[in-house]
């Protein structure tokens, strides 16, 4: 029934596996350790490890099959981040609505958005859907201030309407559930020394991150991905044999664009403000490297892309200076404040650099993205050795290198 | 795969499954203690959450720096600083109700998202109790949210923007920092004794929301003093070069220009304007002028030698000769080699202010320390005899009015005080317009 072969189901469900166990997986080291720093396992961190992994998917069923680059992802991002706050200012804390009205509204937007910016390709068509993105951007920020709250964004208040829910108890604040499950209810297990928080929003957020992944494995399999692929390798000539590809590649963008909602959706779900600065070209520039850094075109890699970038932005941005004089403390003195001066520049505000010395390793040793690694080091491990790499693996699930 | 066929029978058993999983809302209970983040051991986090990188990294660097050195003192090290000034003696220099204090800190890079992402981990992965920090209105309108959701106390930074303690005030929160109808109310007096009842001002406006709430309360209380407002331009908050809006400025009759923009904005417009020979015109018989609302000692010293002369407000400078003030800039000064800037003066006061309360309060649950914030008086940190109003969590203190100073004897004299207006001349009621329509709702503990 659900349509998959061997090797995708094989996929799917260590996905699956993956996601249900993040909480354990994520927390390796046991707390108050000196390694408890590197653990990732708590709430936040992991419902955005997904929902950025959604947002990632999106946009490589656009990206990653017909190879037009959108350099303006985060504008449906936040797009379906104001429809959900407003369904929930409007009508219900329920997450429902909200993400039901957040995929909706994306999906309009991006068919407007697409429908002007696929009439050119290549460099033309990634500099107007940065245009528009920026556009969002600074009309959030300014003009639309009545709608999106300027600088300040949107956050539920106590005397929004929210006609379809009681009345709050006082002094309650309004927070975001599922019918009387609370998105920030967490039960936590502890076990010896560590502590693993098995957090109510997270798994909504996984399921339906595994929706979306299956929805994408779909697409990817399907014909109609098929013909994506053709619109990659070669436009002309799938426009010369008489077929006109503007639907498709429409259609994709509007799926992605809908991916992108439904992140935005759910960002607000878990975490109920939105910031103009959501749909920064930052934001958009950073779904590429996500997909890029995975392996675009690949199935799973746009969301371990996601959840690298999470990680280093989240973990080796929050590591200050007396941090690092912790760990080196044994050291002789001289040599301490050596170890750390060198290290300093990495961590913290610093992690960008981190990220981009990565992202420049990736790129060039590994073209294929993360995802590559994993084949290299799966075929090493295997002992196949040079041999199947002279021949390439094409039977490998994700063979597309990035462009 | 064979094995995965999903008949009737079984959809309607996962169906039932998934059911019941949803209706045992059971599962999911918060943690046993009695408020979020309860400190059990030895020791207590507080999350110092400032901007490292991005437009207000200079200010976030020196909020870190004057944290640390909070902790330090409350930690019993150092000389005390302010410890030694302020009028509670309830510290004792053993951390906070004898739990040594450690920090954890985070980059907000002045975005909302990126902030609440970065205060999350800390009350969740960290368990922080307390958060503090901030260098811009919008993120602390949203971390304040925040922190009142999750149940920990939010002491804010450097926000000047009404709506912090207005439109979006809430329990959890509370700002040390003044705000722009306080800098209004200040300097119309002062602009007034210099340049008249009759002028007319040109506003050059950030377009964002503390540039608009910046703007009003210079507007009305200009205007009370007879003033009239010729135009008001709003400035993208990106822009850099400010040529194309000061050029209307010198076709219109306005004699006045004021410049509500902060940071690396300020810096740039402001250099603009002088660079078009605004300072050196005559217009309606009267010498040209402009005024930047919110001065720091930092934007000074990025315009150089263009602050020469031009009127503004802040919230404590270090030139500030009362007993506190000098104890601060001492320690201070001895550890890192300079004075502090108001904003690391702010952050250092929110730190022992909510070290104080706790230890005060006996608990570090939020609402023992709402209740114990509340319509506290107290005096010795700098700024006077200060209060926090329970009404909105708003500090009512003196506001100086500043001019930058015509010969400047190191690269930190770049302001000097021309007035202290006493706090009553800049208190408001706490349902006055430019702050209404929030609700402060009720302290939440969490858990």
């Amino acid at each position: 029934m659900l349509k998959l072969d061997k090797k995708d189901m094989r996929l799917f469900i260590i996905v699956a596996l993956m996601t249900i166990l993040a909480p354990f997986i994520l927390n390796p080291f046991p707390e108050g350790s000196g390694l408890a720093q590197f653990n990732a396992g708590y709430p936040d961190l992991m419902q955005r490890f997904v929902i950025f992994g959604i947002f990632a998917i999106g946009f490589n069923i656009l990206f990653g099959l017909t190879g037009y680059l959108s350099f303006g992802h985060a504008a449906f991002l936040g797009v379906g981040s104001y429809a959900a706050i407003w369904m929930m200012k409007l009508l219900t804390m329920n997450v429902i609505p909200a993400i039901i009205a957040s995929v909706a509204i994306a999906g309009v937007f991006a068919l407007v958005v697409g429908f002007i910016s696929l009439r050119r390709s290549g460099i033309y068509f990634s500099i107007l859907t940065l245009a528009f993105a920026q556009m969002s951007f600074a009309m959030a920020y300014s003009v639309l201030t009545p709608i999106t709250g300027g600088e300040t964004g949107l956050q539920p208040k106590v005397n929004d309407p929210r006609i379809l829910d009681a009345a709050l108890a006082p002094g309650a604040t309004p927070s975001a559930g599922l019918f009387g499950l609370e998105m920030r209810d967490s039960y936590e297990l502890a076990l010896g020394n560590w502590l693993f928080t098995f957090n109510f929003g997270y798994y909504f957020a996984a399921a339906l991150m595994l929706v979306a992944f299956y929805t994408s494995m779909r697409i990817f399999r399907s014909p109609f991905g098929m013909m994506l692929r053709g619109v990659k390798s070669n436009q002309q000539r799938l426009n010369y044999t008489g077929l006109n590809s503007k639907p498709y590649t429409l259609a994709a963008f509007v799926i992605s664009g809908m991916y992108a909602g439904l992140a935005g959706g759910l960002l607000v779900a878990m975490d109920t403000q939105v910031g103009p600065e959501r749909m920064f070209w930052t934001a958009s520039g950073e779904v590429v490297l996500m997909t890029i850094l995975g392996g675009a075109g690949t199935l799973i890699g746009p969301v371990l892309g996601a959840g690298f970038i999470k990680y280093m932005e989240n973990i080796i941005s929050k590591i200050n200076e007396s941090i690092l004089h912790q760990w080196f403390y044994w050291l002789p003195d001289g040599l301490e404040d050596l170890v750390v001066g060198m290290i300093y520049p990495f961590i913290g505000k610093g992690w960008h650099l981190t990220l981009g010395i990565m992202f420049m390793l990736v790129v060039i040793f590994l073209p294929g993205g993360l995802v590559e690694g994993g084949q290299r080091i799966g075929r090493w491990v295997r002992g196949k050795g040079r041999k199947a790499d002279a021949t390439g693996d094409k039977k490998s699930t994700a063979s597309t290198p990035a462009e | 795969m064979p094995g995965f066929k999903l008949d009737r029978r079984g959809l309607l058993k996962s169906g039932a499954v998934l059911g019941a999983g949803l209706a045992m809302p059971t599962i999911f209970t918060g943690r046993a203690n009695a408020f979020t983040n309860e400190p059990t051991g030895s020791s207590v986090t507080l999350g110092f959450n400032v901007p490292q990188s991005g437009a207000y990294a200079d200010e976030g660097a020196d909020e870190l720096r004057a944290y640390e050195l909070a902790v330090e003192h409350l930690n019993g090290g150092g000389d005390g600083g302010m410890m030694n000034t302020f009028s509670s003696k309830a510290l004792q220099g053993n951390g906070i109700l004898g739990k040594k204090i450690e920090y954890v800190t985070g980059d907000t890079q002045t975005k909302s998202d990126t902030a609440r992402a970065s205060a999350k981990s800390m009350i969740e992965k960290d368990g922080a109790v307390m958060i503090t920090g901030g260098s811009s209105s919008g993120v602390a309108v949203a971390v304040q949210a925040l922190c009142q959701e999750a149940g920990v106390i939010f002491m804010a930074g450097l926000t000047h923007s009404n709506d912090t303690t207005g439109k979006d005030k809430k329990a959890n929160g509370f700002r040390h920092f003044f705000n722009s109808y306080m800098s209004g109310a200040a300097l119309a007096p002062v602009l007034e004794r210099n340049y008249g009842s009759d002028r007319k001002a040109y506003h050059l406006t950030a377009d964002y929301n503390w540039g608009y709430t910046t703007e009003e309360a210079i507007r009305s209380s200009t205007e009370a003093l007879g003033w009239e407002t010729v135009e008001a331009v709003k400035t993208p908050l990106a822009a850099t070069d400010f040529s194309a809006y000061i050029t209307p400025v010198l076709q219109s009759d306005a004699d006045v220009l004021v410049l509500n923009h902060y940071g690396a904005n300020m810096v740039n417009s402001l250099t603009n304007a002088v660079q078009f020979g605004l300072r050196d015109r005559m217009v309606n018989g009267k010498n040209f002028e402009i005024v930047v609302p919110l001065y720091s000692r930092l934007m000074a010293k990025g315009a150089g030698a263009n602050v020469k002369g031009i009127f503004g407000s802040t919230n404590w400078h270090w030139s500030l000769t009362d007993d506190a003030s000098k104890a601060f800039v001492q320690s201070f000064g001895t550890k890192y080699g300079f004075p502090p800037s108001q904003a690391a003066h702010t952050c250092y006061v929110q730190a022992l202010l909510y070290a104080d309360a706790v230890e005060r309060a006996g608990s570090f649950n939020p609402c023992a320390v709402v209740e114990a914030l509340e319509g506290y008086e107290f005096d010795g940190l700098g700024n006077g005899p200060t209060l926090y109003r329970a009404e909105d969590h708003q500090c009512f203190k003196d506001v100086l009015v500043v001019r930058g100073k015509e010969n400047p004897t190191s690269e930190f004299d770049l302001l000097e005080i021309v007035e202290v207006t006493p706090v009553a001349q800049v208190t408001y009621a706490p349902d006055h317009p430019q702050f209404a329509g929030g609700q402060l709702g009720a302290c939440n503990p969490g858990a």
